[in-house]
């Protein structure tokens, strides 16, 4: 009998080509980037260096992408400084041979929804992207963590990474999710539970009936805001419903390949006597939905709470940091979180930007009308065109929605897409960072649904009273 | 990449836990090359005014503005991968940030732009906060061979770090002509990587 391992000691593993000093000299199978590698490809420039391996490698116009407006292609972007971005992308990605899902591709998308939709993201790989939310992708039981400019350098000259191992943390979701309840309420409520650096240092291995029973979808949901407790990735152990996924997507093996490949993914499960460094536990059935009330994604509060009074914090730098972030956000502690106004609604990310996720929004939406501004921004164009196909497009519509175009758009605001100041939003994105929507933006995290039913009251709301 | 190996310099208090990148570098200014701007591009928002002016923030008062070293609290640097946050820091002027915790990512962005990343117990970055607040101007000495950072006061204080980071930052150097020098076993590894697992489509 081997040894006992966990899904991440597998693929870790597997990956090593040395050892050194407490490090690993890692190989990369792919490598992720967006316009924002400019800094990478001017360092490559700097050192006179190529990129080692370009058919592992492949390039989404996403961040600086406008939301509207699209007709006239690369050339109609109307900033100059966005549209310099989008074809410094095209430029760089001809210059050394690698796939570009650009801004005119009919799959361009965002970096984190269009590798799954094609197949590329696959059970085992090793994946980095130059973006925080490659975590994304471990949904599906690939090992995929963000990289800064420098990092994604070396990846691009040697298809390697030098790693450090990460300790392991298992999250156990018992039960199975109250209706109402979603992938994101409960990722929101295990970064209220851990804090926004309680995974600082590991991988977090996400089981249980509640994650068994999530689609594939909810899944990335999941895993995509484990960088928000503070771990670099998050995965999950591949099954049946991942295989089914997977099955006939452009990039996945078929025929005797397939079999072969599917041989290989059902041993990537961690070991029924592997050990992890922490086990967290978390009960699904006593969970709702969720929203943040400060500045931090560990600033959440289930929605029929109120706003925490920092004079119950254990100690003063705590009692501190909330006050500032209520300072910022404008709310006072006590305030019932179901009922403050919002300004607008933002529907996507790589975090909600789905069909399911769109779907779930759409079922709300068509029991009102938007009485706030409320986008509605697909992940990808395969999202958009799959939404308008079902007719979830023309609910949007009919509700005072803005239906717009495929991208990052107000989850980052690289591409200007963004709030006045003072402005408050809900928002089904990733970060309630200060001015993460815009300078002085207030923002809270919620999912689709829950987004959907502000925008019909234009206060925070808890969608349950929209099922009933 | 600047070698570091030891600094003894300003240090500047930065209270508030989970500073994020975003707040580091704020998006709209992420796609400046880098260069000279970024000293004025970390932290913006918190710094400066929408007109430009001062906000009288503690990076931009007397004697703080000549800080080398910056002295923060848990999780900092957390969030978004971007690495404007750190040529931020760099451009300003700091070649070392003292945290309890950091952003993982942000983490591996100093080192790979030679910029020391010090953790330290929550209790004794707080009480050098304190130190530095209360004496502005007050130096410490960050010793990278020793691996320790002796507060305003004189204490010391240890800190680990990994032996490869702490040569590369010892000697500025750069990862990727020390990967190349393994090309031999890269090169066996994709061989055997191909044979096990053939139906990649970027092997076929």
């Amino acid at each position: 009998m081997g040894e006992a391992l966990t899904l991440f000691e597998k693929i870790w593993r597997s990956h090593i080509v040395l050892e050194e000093q407490g490090e690993a000299l890692v190989r990369v199978d792919l490598a992720l980037i967006h316009e924002g590698s400019a800094h990478a490809f001017r360092v490559l420039d700097a050192a006179g260096r190529g990129v080692a391996r370009p058919r592992q490698v492949y390039a989404f116009a996403d961040h600086y992408v406008p939301s509207s407006g699209r007709a006239r292609g690369v050339a109609g972007i109307p900033d100059a400084g966005f549209r310099e971005m989008v074809l410094g992308l095209e430029r760089n990605s001809a210059r050394f041979g690698i796939q570009l899902f650009g801004y005119e591709d009919e799959r361009q998308g965002i970096l984190h929804v269009v590798p799954p939709e094609l197949g590329m993201t696959q059970p085992g790989l090793i994946i980095v992207g130059q973006d925080s939310h490659s975590c994304t992708h471990g949904a599906l039981g690939a090992w995929a963590l963000g990289a800064g400019a420098s990092e994604m350098t070396h990846v691009l000259a040697t298809q390697t990474a030098w790693l450090r191992k990460p300790k392991t943390m298992r999250v156990t979701v018992e039960g199975g999710l109250p209706p109402g309840v979603t992938a994101k309420d409960l990722i929101l409520a295990l970064i209220a539970k851990i804090g926004a650096g309680g995974a600082d240092g590991y991988v977090v291995e996400y089981a249980g009936p509640a994650i068994a029973a999530m689609t594939v979808e909810a899944r990335m949901t999941v895993c995509n805001m484990s960088v928000e407790a503070g771990a670099r990735s998050g995965l999950i152990a591949p099954d049946e419903k991942t295989f089914a996924y997977l099955e006939g997507k452009p990039y996945a093996p078929r025929g005797a390949a397939w079999r072969e490949a599917l041989a290989h993914w059902r041993t990537l499960r961690s070991d029924g006597a592997a050990r992890f460094d922490r086990e967290e536990r978390i009960e699904a059935g006593e969970l709702a939905p969720m929203v943040t009330w400060g500045t931090s994604p560990e600033h959440a509060a289930p929605i029929c709470g109120v706003v925490p009074d920092p004079g119950s914090a254990p100690d003063p730098v705590k009692r501190e940091e909330m006050a500032a972030a209520l300072d910022y956000m404008g709310l006072a502690p006590g305030t019932p979180l179901a009922g403050i106004r919002v300004d607008r609604v933002f529907i996507g990310s790589c975090t909600n930007g789905r069909i399911e996720d769109l779907r779930a929004a759409a079922e709300v939406a068509r029991r009102g009308r938007a009485v706030v501004p409320s986008w509605v921004v697909p992940g990808s164009m395969s999202v958009k065109r799959q939404a308008e196909r079902e007719g979830l497009a023309e609910v949007f519509l009919k509700a005072g929605f803005e239906w717009r175009d495929p991208g990052c758009s107000m989850c980052s605001s690289y591409n200007g897409d963004e709030m006045r100041p003072g402005e408050r939003s809900a928002s089904t994105t990733n970060r309630n960072f200060r001015g993460r929507q815009g300078p002085g933006a207030r923002t809270h995290l919620v999912s689709p649904a829950m987004a959907a039913a502000a925008a019909l009251t234009g206060r925070l709301t808890d969608v349950r009273e929209f099922m009933r | 990449m600047e070698k570091f190996t030891t600094l003894t310099a300003i240090a500047v208090p930065l209270e508030g836990a989970n500073i994020d990148t975003n707040q580091l570098c704020p998006s709209r200014f992420s796609k400046t090359p880098r260069g000279p701007e970024y000293a004025r591009i970390l932290l913006h928002d918190a710094r400066f005014n929408p007109d430009g002016s001062t906000k009288g923030h503690v990076l931009d008062r007397e004697p703080y503005r000549g800080a080398r070293i910056l002295v923060a609290d848990r999780n900092f640097g957390c969030g978004s991968s971007r690495e404007g946050a750190v040529y931020g820091l760099c451009e300003f002027g700091i070649r070392c940030v003292i945290a309890p915790s950091f952003g993982e990512i942000f983490l591996n962005n100093c080192y790979k732009n030679g910029l020391l990343p010090v953790v330290l117990p929550a209790e004794a970055c707080a009480q050098i906060r304190r130190q530095i607040a209360e004496r502005p101007g007050a130096e410490l000495a960050v010793d990278l061979p020793a691996q320790v950072v002796t507060d305003a006061l004189g204490r010391a204080h240890r800190f680990e770090i990994n032996p490869v980071r702490k040569r590369c930052l010892l000697e500025g150097l750069d990862d990727i002509a020390r990967t190349e020098s393994y090309g031999a076993e890269i090169a066996a590894f994709e061989t055997r990587d191909r044979a096990a697992r053939p139906w990649l489509w970027f092997y076929l």
